[in-house]
């Protein structure tokens, strides 16, 4: 993953999405548009409902006084209203055969609950309770969300996921969550029911992708007060027009006045906020994040802290022996064979990670633990804390220990050994530097142990998050790494990272605390968890993302769930929600700019019989008044159809700094809409110029 | 010198003047809202007055306490100027008319200062002094306080309380208002303004007819008549008269008194929210579009557009030849961008363009740099708008100054942006649609007919005073009219702008960074000036094309 948008994660759904936009969607949408004609419909938006009042007003008009002109205004306004239907429908259409697909796994199942008495019982899915325990074997589909309490089996995903890959559940621990629906695919399990027939995870998905559960968020709120003021100012400017034009000496027709109406309120944006809206959510769940608010989605843009776990999202997850240093004048070669030959048997990816570089860095011989068959690994303890080797030989054993510095040290003490300085200043100056020191020490037979080197175990950080972190800051957002480490390690892997900020030896509660301490001084704070133990942090968060592999108290707790969960995604959701809002106040700019062309085409047209000179504005040079006003009126209505795609895709968002992204959308939308108009309305108008009886 | 240069250099030193001004009484003002002592002689108001002058006042007692002061002042005026004729110092005029009272007292109090009569002929000394002058300071100072509410939303957190009205509006006339006038009445003095109490004097002009010349407390009345952008003249003919304005550097002064509050303000705003940027950027904004339509004004009227100004060969009619066209234009800019309506001139008698441009300035909401506080929390408002609009554009839900805005204040903001034009547009509609009413009022036909409707309306909503002379506003209708025009178009801003206050005061602030849209710098500045200048030109070009601009076209 490189830029935010740009790309998609690796695992790239098999999700039907809809992908790009395409016009045949229009078409295919058209019914539904026509539905959406309903008044009751209507009244739900201010400005297109002024429209189609004006539409019915126009078409009475018409019908009363039949004329080209018109009928042509009238037809177009209904065009008007009807594009930003379509613009509702095909939005909603994209979210909709994602529901279908989704339909269709959810197919009826039964379920095998669990008697008190331990039997079996077979009662059809949808009549499971909360709590109810049911047995799953191989092959069945799991009846309902819920928590594995028995058994461990892999599970087949896909259906929520589109993953392919079969993942593990067991029970107990962060990965006991399992989705209805999907399907266990080896072993047995028995889970307990937590949600309800019909509010079950993938019902809450089809309702969301379906866009019936969508609800107006705040901002979208606010902007529909403005655009209904917006609205008001414009119904006053033309109502009030008429007096003052009879005053002046030229009533005009209504069919004008409704027609400037429509041209001045703004219907660009008007008819396209609720499209805007429903894509936004749409582009998420296209990377596989349910939203379970729209609020949240809008909160991602105000984002001024991401909280990211350090392991998995910052470094790879394991820690990578990258070096073997040896001490007291021992070899390299003699350090680095003691190194492999204790981690033979050590299947933690640090210790396959020794060999490897044992291996690839010193030429050391592949070696497998089979091949040493005198030997006697010791496995490690938390007691004892080292791991390593015993090797039989003639005259006793050669044993070979690699673990944490003090308690290697102890070993090679009580065995008579006399480890230098050399050891502890390279154990310190590794732990400085963030790594993980692993100490490898020997004892021959007949000698006394001594250290042989020092193994550098670092963090490895992921490539390209340095770069993504920069671009972070220079949007204004502070990514803060949440890590087990000490803070030493910490700072270390933090400053390589270019986190601005660490919690070290992080426990849930300091994590809560953290959010606690940036929400109180005005911060918006955004999280990922996947644990039991994430809940009350991720519930506090303002954007609390939760992993689909988390626990079912993680995903309930936080308003957003990755279904490929996948921490580093985070920034992602945070990007869409920017997206979101610069598209909204994109084209709110764009409609309220276009108005000055508007004016400019339709007041001269409409008192240049009176004042001659008024025509000196007409600077388009527009034919004649009734092709001015008709320009204008079909150059409002077909630049709904031309911002469809723009509002479903959203506008290209590049992170930068808000001076430099406001004078860049300024320009492109709030100039843009000055100037396109005036050439959009000229060239309408020479083809209408060409209408007869016009 | 060649007239195009003295005007420049008018316009420059004026400029110089209220630049270096600017700095130390904005600061000054800031100390003063932000103090926490009480002089003594403050102390001595309130226990008169019964204030408790430490309680903190919620944004609906804040609002309410305004709308009582005012409500008790306009009865006080109207009481004052109907018992005019049994009370002293009346030089012997007679009560004022019920519905002349009415609109002159609401006149007074909503700091507009509309005069549909000829003052020195109606008031006596004692309506001009104790009625008329008293509220040119103290709806002066009312306007003050309410704009330091709104800035008190901007910098406190978590709160309900918005400060204490009584508090604002004695320190702003105590601390502000009286030393200044004082100064300014003393300077006005030594120009040559007269200031006697000497009633009429019979004289003999040198062709041999009889006038009566009034004298008066005129150079007090003229200082505060412009500092605190009331604009309502001692004497018909206001600061084109010799009496109340002398002399070309009066003149200046006078401009300056008009502008140097408003102008100051910004610097205010931003030493209380500690950013001086964000005053800054208001300030530019508000001298872009001052400057702007003293250019056009000025350009006009030197270059006398129309047949008459042509043959003439200037367009000095309506002009004092003391004064000229320039300072003449520099002086309508000025009292139009503030909300004075003080005159040195007849904006009727303009040019087309000139004189739209005046009525545009008003129509613009009087921001440029607006009345005293009003034209700061006007402002503030549009500013909040555009960071609604700009603000998505960033992808940000809008913030300004660290205050989210949402549901609530832009509620608060759309009705404020609403009421202006509706109570505007409806007024002169009403007039221009009646043609009693227009035969009853409207001097002149056609387009300037129209502009000279619109410019009532528009004056009287704005609180600004100025009138086109053609108008025949004295009827009982327009009295009344105009006078509801002027009081809600004062009071209901106000309380749209107290609930605003009180909306963001509640609020925790959220941090400013880099990632937050920037209200100060020349991107900003610019944003602004085009939302000012397109929320008035959206709502009000169709009208305009039919008076001022169809006029100037010609």
């Amino acid at each position: 993953m490189t830029t935010a948008l740009s790309s998609r994660p690796e695992a790239t759904p098999s999700h039907p999405t809809p992908g790009a936009f395409q016009p045949r969607q229009l078409w295919r949408s058209m019914p539904d548009a026509l539905r959406k004609l309903d008044p009751r419909h209507q009244v739900r938006y201010p400005v297109m409902f002024v429209v189609w009042v004006g539409s019915v007003a126009t078409t009475g008009l018409a019908l009363a006084d039949p004329g080209v002109f018109s009928w042509s205004i009238a037809l177009w306004l209904w065009a008007t209203v009807l594009f930003a239907n379509l613009a509702e429908a095909v939005a909603e259409g994209r979210g909709r055969a994602q529901a279908a697909s989704l339909r269709r796994t959810r197919t009826e199942t039964v379920a095998r609950r669990l008697r008190a008495d331990g039997s079996e019982e077979t009662v059809p899915g949808t009549s499971l309770v909360v709590g109810d325990l049911v047995v799953v074997p191989a092959g069945e589909v799991i009846p309902g969300d819920g928590d594995v309490v028995e058994g461990i089996a892999s599970v087949d995903e896909s259906a929520v996921t589109g993953e392919s890959a079969p993942v593990i559940r067991e029970s107990g621990g962060d990965r006991s969550a399992v989705t209805g629906g999907t399907k266990v695919l080896s072993d047995r399990i028995v889970v307990r029911i937590t949600a309800k027939a019909g509010e079950t995870f993938m019902d809450r998905m089809i309702a969301l992708v379906e866009g019936s559960a969508r609800q107006k968020t705040p901002n979208e709120i606010a902007l529909n007060l403005l655009l209904a003021a917006l609205t008001l100012v414009f119904l006053l400017a033309v109502v009030t027009l008429q007096p003052f034009a009879v005053y002046s000496g030229q009533a005009q027709p209504l069919v004008v006045l409704v027609a400037l109406l429509v041209c001045l309120i703004p219907t660009t944006i008007g008819a396209l906020l609720s499209a805007i809206g429903i894509a936004g959510m749409d582009r998420l769940v296209q990377r596989n994040v349910m939203a379970l608010s729209g609020r949240a989605v809008e909160a991602a843009g105000d984002v001024d802290v991401l909280l990211l776990d350090k392991t998995g999202t910052i470094t790879l997850g394991n820690r990578q022996a990258v070096e073997i240093v040896p001490v007291d004048g021992i070899t390299e070669e003699r350090a680095a064979e003691a190194a492999q030959m204790s981690s033979l048997a050590d299947e933690t990816p640090e210790g396959r990670s020794i060999v490897v570089l044992a291996k690839e860095r010193y030429a050391m011989r592949n070696r497998f633990a089979s091949q040493l068959p005198h030997a006697t690994f010791v496995p490690f303890t938390a007691q004892t804390r080292m791991s390593g080797v015993d090797v039989a030989q003639r005259d006793g054993a050669w044993e070979i220990r690699k673990g944490a510095a003090s308690a290697v040290m102890r070993w090679v003490r009580e065995n008579e050994g006399h480890p230098t300085a050399d050891v502890g200043a390279m154990v310190d100056a590794i732990s400085a530097s963030g790594g993980t020191p692993l100490v490898v020490a020997e004892r021959r037979p007949g000698e006394s142990a001594r250290a042989l080197g020092v193994v550098h175990l670092k963090d490895v950080v992921k490539s390209g998050m340095r770069e993504r972190f920069a671009e972070l800051r220079q949007m204004g957002i502070r990514t803060v790494m949440i890590t087990g480490d000490n803070p030493l390690t910490a700072k270390a892997i933090a400053d390589e990272a270019g986190v601005d900020d660490f919690l070290a030896e992080a426990t849930p509660e300091d994590k809560l605390a953290l959010i606690r301490k940036e929400q109180a001084e005005g911060r918006l704070v955004a999280m990922t968890g996947d644990g039991t133990n994430d809940a009350p942090a991720l519930a506090q968060a303002d954007v609390g993302v939760a992993m689909n592999t988390g626990t079912s108290a993680a995903k309930e707790a936080g308003n957003m769930v990755d279904l490929d969960s996948n921490p580093t995604k985070l920034i992602e959701i945070v990007a869409i929600g920017k997206q979101l809002l610069i598209t909204r106040g994109a084209l709110t700019t764009f409609s309220v700019s276009n108005d000055v062309a508007k004016y400019f085409a339709i007041i001269p047209a409409m008192f240049s019989g009176l004042y001659p000179q008024l025509d000196r504005l007409n600077i388009m040079g527009l034919s004649s008044p009734e092709s001015a006003v008709l320009s204008a009126v079909i150059f409002n209505a077909l630049v709904i159809v031309a911002l469809v795609p723009l509002a479903l895709r959203g506008v290209r968002y590049r992170p930068a700094g808000a001076a430099a992204m406001l004078r860049r959308n300024l320009l492109v939308y709030g100039v843009g809409g000055l100037v396109a108009p005036f050439v959009g309305i000229k060239l309408i108008d020479l083809v209408v110029s060409l209408l007869p009886g016009l | 010198m060649s007239p195009v240069l003295a005007a420049v250099f008018q316009v420059a030193l004026l400029v110089a003047v209220l630049a270096a001004v600017h700095v130390p009484l904005g600061d000054y003002m800031a100390k003063v809202f932000t103090d926490t002592r009480h002089l003594r002689a403050e102390r001595v108001i309130y226990r008169l007055g019964g204030v408790g002058a430490d309680a903190d006042q919620r944004w609906p007692v804040y609002a309410r306490s305004v709308l009582a002061f005012s409500f008790v002042s306009v009865l006080m005026l109207y009481a004052l100027m109907r018992l005019q004729a049994h009370l002293p110092l009346a030089l012997g005029l007679p009560a004022v008319g019920p519905d002349g009272a009415w609109n002159t007292a609401v006149s007074f109090v909503t700091n507009t200062n509309w005069q549909w009569y000829s003052g020195e002929s109606t008031m006596g000394h004692l309506v001009q002094m104790t009625g008329l002058a008293v509220q040119n300071f103290v709806s002066a100072a009312v306007g003050i306080a309410v704009a330091i509410a709104l800035v008190r939303g901007f910098t406190r957190h978590r709160t309900d309380r918005l400060g204490n009205f009584w508090v604002d509006l004695v320190r702003g006339t105590v601390r502000i208002l009286l030393p200044i006038a004082f100064v300014a009445a003393v300077l006005l003095v030594i120009g040559g303004a007269v200031q006697n109490f000497a009633g009429p004097q019979e004289i003999t002009t040198l062709d041999g007819a009889a006038q009566s010349i009034v004298g008066g407390p005129i150079a007090s009345q003229e200082a505060i008549k412009d500092l605190g952008t009331n604009g309502g003249g001692f004497f018909n003919a206001n600061s084109s008269h010799p009496f109340e304005n002398p002399n070309a550097w009066t003149n200046l002064l006078e401009i300056f008194l008009l502008l140097v509050i408003p102008f100051s303000l910004p610097r205010t705003f931003g030493r209380m929210v500690g950013d001086r940027r964000q005053g800054l950027a208001i300030v530019a904004v508000m001298a872009s579009i001052w400057t702007a339509a003293v250019g056009v004004i000025t350009w006009a009227e030197m270059r006398g557009f129309g047949t008459v100004p042509q043959a003439a060969g200037a367009a000095m009619e309506g002009k004092e030849v003391r004064f000229g066209e320039a300072a003449s234009a520099l002086f309508a800019a000025s009292t139009t961008g503030t909300s004075t309506g003080s005159v040195n001139s007849f904006h009727d008698s303009f040019t087309a363009l000139g004189g739209g441009v005046t009525l545009l300035n008003m129509m613009l909401g009087e921001v440029a740099p607006g009345g005293v506080g009003a034209g700061l929390y006007g402002m503030l408002v549009l500013a909040v708008l555009t960071v609604f609009l700009a603000g998505l554009m960033v992808g940000r839900t809008p913030q300004y100054l660290g205050k989210k805005i949402g549901r609530r204040e832009i509620t608060f903001v759309a009705l404020y942006v609403l009421t202006m034009p509706t109570l505007l547009l409806v007024g002169a509609a009403i007039t221009a649609g009646t043609p009693a009413l227009v035969e009853a009022s409207v001097q002149d036909p056609g387009a300037h007919g129209l502009s000279e409707i619109l410019y009532a309306y528009a004056s009287a909503t704005n609180n600004n005073g100025s009138a086109f002379a053609g108008f025949g506003a004295g009827t009982p209708y327009q009295n009344t009219a105009l006078g509801l025009g002027m009081l809600f178009g004062r009071f209901v801003p106000i309380i749209l702008v107290l609930a605003l206050a009180g909306s963001l005061a509640r609020q925790q602030p959220a941090t400013v960074g880099v990632g937050t849209l920037p209200t100060h710098g020349p991107v900003f500045v610019g944003l602004l000036v085009f939302v000012v200048l397109v929320v008035a030109g959206l709502t009000f070009f169709p009208a305009l094309a039919l008076a001022p601009i169809a006029e100037a076209l010609l």
